[in-house]
């Protein structure tokens, strides 16, 4: 398709192109030259001025001490990696998303696979195959999390979890579990890091049950027909045609769910804009805003950033390198 | 399992296999219902696990404070609207609303513009380095809106546009283009050739032509990618935490953070509440209506 459509293009555009109208989409009129100029250089002075110069300036400012009032920042080399490798803050914060890291995609994955398939497929193994009832209203309600400000899902889980008024508390003092009379959930080393992990997991796992709704709609029926008859069961089905075929759904929401559990900022910020209790909560994300914004080191938050954005990419390689070495996705479509 | 009733149905004279029979009928049948009773099971305690946390807020925010304290879901002896009207006047929700609007609203019509402008030319013209420059707007998708904060907060501030309106919903703009442009990108592709010959032939000039016949039809695309762009922009956390700092204009998601921010403290339980569902109603109400578009977007432009 694409492929078509680019030869179709450039031939138009080529000046040996013999019909007239073809030629004339190439003549430079002033009505041509207008239009590229203000369809393109418009979008692309905006993106370049608010987003690629800023990401080209960071790797710069890396590099350097800089309180943000002098003009000439000091160059200072590598100095302010060496110094955030030594921080213990900073490692604290990288090993806390690198445990949101591990934990988030896998967890939200397969919650989110399991309800993808129960809704497509719970209807009867008899017949055609359809989904549960009640599939529109489940796919509805799923999405709901996904659509609300993540800044208010924290608050919201905040109040939920509260010490003394939360109903979390009120409801498992009720069936009499005294020692939660006021458990600070968010307060404690133990308990701060999976209650933090299970709300981003409760507002993630909704969208990604939705996209691969979407994926496993768009397997052909014949293949589950095909599989039916030569006898497989539901587990069988969903291990040996479902999941190849949706691979490369699974491979794209580990990425974006890598990425977001790499960032994090707004649920740790709602949930424990400190950081938590001994720094348990603290992302990298909160690291940097605090350095930048409370501590005017702006030459160590970029230096930050950069890390951030190096281990984000590497974790993107990663996934790409682990599903190309466990056998792609396409080879596993055309066996 | 619907061979085995068939087979079952042709050969009832066979006489060594009916118990096998039978029994795999059985199990089938009794394994369907099973199933489907827990499958249906689980997908109620989802739904609950994603509904009670919203009943609850709502039914939180019409509570006194002794209320709330006393019992999660009992419902409130009268309904406490004073929570509403204190939390719109001291916690500057109202304002902060009105700020959401007018950012989210214009980024929203000019990411549109230039996104179907850049998707556009990008999409349907050859020109030097064009490819180039389309993966040069990828890479911005790529990297992480943290890289860029710290030097963005500086830029703004030499155009003078910290911590203004117009100045936040311009970097509302640059960030959303990226995503904008990729997903208008193949619908401009797939638009067939001919019309816009015919278009040429007929007298109509770039401009004209994609005025008056590409973007309308463009337009599923469009409100697709519309949708996606409002639901992320007035989400949208980082940017104005970091460039927005004057009180006065601040936007929703950063009223939101103050309050989560004071939470620790003397707080009035029944206005939190109050504000958590003025800023969630408006969305899931937006939501519910539109929902059918936007979950035929979110699959369409993630499974690409």
């Amino acid at each position: 398709m694409t492929a078509a459509d680019t030869t179709t293009t450039r031939r138009a555009a080529s000046p040996r192109g013999s019909g007239t109208p073809r030629r004339r989409r190439h003549r430079l009129t002033f009505d041509k030259v207008s239009f590229m100029v203000v369809f393109l250089g418009v979008p692309l002075a905006v993106y370049a001025v608010f987003v690629l110069s800023p990401f080209v300036q960071a790797c710069y400012f890396a590099l350097t001490r800089w309180s943000g009032f002098d003009p000439n920042p000091e160059f200072i080399g590598f100095e302010n990696f060496v110094r955030l490798f030594q921080d213990q803050t900073f490692l604290k914060a990288l090993g806390n998303n690198v445990i949101l890291l591990v934990v988030i995609p896998p967890v939200t994955i397969f919650l989110a696979l399991v309800l993808a398939t129960i809704v497509t497929m719970g209807g009867p193994t008899r017949g055609q195959i359809r989904g549960i009832k009640g599939a529109g209203f489940y796919r509805v309600v799923s999405f709901f999390p996904y659509v609300v400000p993540a800044i208010a899902i924290g608050l919201m889980w905040l109040m939920i979890f509260d010490p003394s008024s939360g109903p979390v508390n009120s409801v498992l003092t009720a069936i009499g579990l005294d020692q939660f009379q006021s458990y600070p959930w968010l307060g404690r080393v133990l308990t701060a890091m999976p209650v933090t992990i299970f709300v981003i997991v409760w507002a993630f796992v909704g969208f990604y049950m939705i996209l691969f709704v979407a994926a496993i709609k768009g397997i052909p029926s014949e293949i589950y027909e095909a599989a039916r008859i030569d006898g497989a069961g539901r587990w069988r089905t969903l291990w040996s045609v479902t999941l190849p075929q949706v691979r490369s759904n699974v491979q794209t929401a580990w990425i974006y769910l890598g990425i977001f559990a790499l960032d994090a900022f707004v649920y740790l910020q709602a949930l424990n804009a400190n950081g938590g209790p001994e720094n348990s909560t603290l992302v990298m994300g909160q690291y940097l805003y605090r350095t930048a914004f409370t501590k005017n080191q702006f030459g160590m938050a970029t230096a930050t950033g950069v890390v951030m954005a190096i281990i984000t990419l590497a974790f993107a390689a990663l996934v790409f390198l682990v599903n190309h070495l466990t056998g792609g996705s396409e080879k596993e479509e055309r066996r | 399992m619907s061979i085995d009733t068939e087979t079952a149905a042709t050969q009832p004279e066979g006489s060594d296999a009916p118990p096998a029979r039978t029994y795999r009928k059985a199990r089938g049948g009794g394994g369907d219902t099973v199933f489907t009773t827990v499958s249906q099971v689980l997908l109620i305690i989802w739904s609950a696990l994603v509904i009670l946390p919203f009943v609850y807020t709502l039914l939180a925010s019409f509570k006194t404070s002794s209320e709330i304290f006393a019992s999660p879901f009992a419902l409130p002896e009268k309904p406490q609207w004073e929570n509403y009207v204190r939390t719109w006047t001291e916690s500057g929700i109202g304002r902060a609303m009105i700020n959401s609007i007018i950012v989210v609203g214009s980024a929203l019509v000019v990411v549109m513009l230039l996104g179907a402008m850049c998707a556009y030319v990008l999409a349907r013209f050859e020109f030097p380095f064009r490819r180039a420059i389309y993966y040069l707007m990828l890479a911005g998708l790529t990297f992480p809106v943290f890289l860029a904060v710290v030097p963005l907060f500086f830029i703004m501030q030499n155009f003078g546009l910290l911590g203004t309106l117009p100045g936040l919903s311009l970097t509302y703009v640059a960030f959303a283009l990226p995503f904008t442009v990729f997903f208008l990108y193949s619908f401009f592709q797939q638009l067939p050739q001919e019309i816009a010959e015919a278009a040429a032939i007929d007298g109509a000039g770039e401009w004209t032509t994609f005025f008056r016949v590409m973007l309308p039809m463009a337009k599923p695309g469009l409100a697709a990618i519309a949708i996606f762009n409002f639901l992320g922009l007035w989400n949208q956390f980082i940017l104005p935490v970091a460039l927005n700092p004057r009180p006065e204009n601040y936007v929703l998601p950063q009223v939101m953070a103050a309050i989560a921010g004071s939470a620790n403290y003397e707080i009035d339980y029944g206005a939190l509440f109050a504000a958590i569902v003025i800023v969630v109603l408006p969305v899931l109400v937006i939501y519910v209506i539109f929902q059918r578009q936007l979950q035929g977007s979110v699959s369409q432009g993630t499974n690409k």
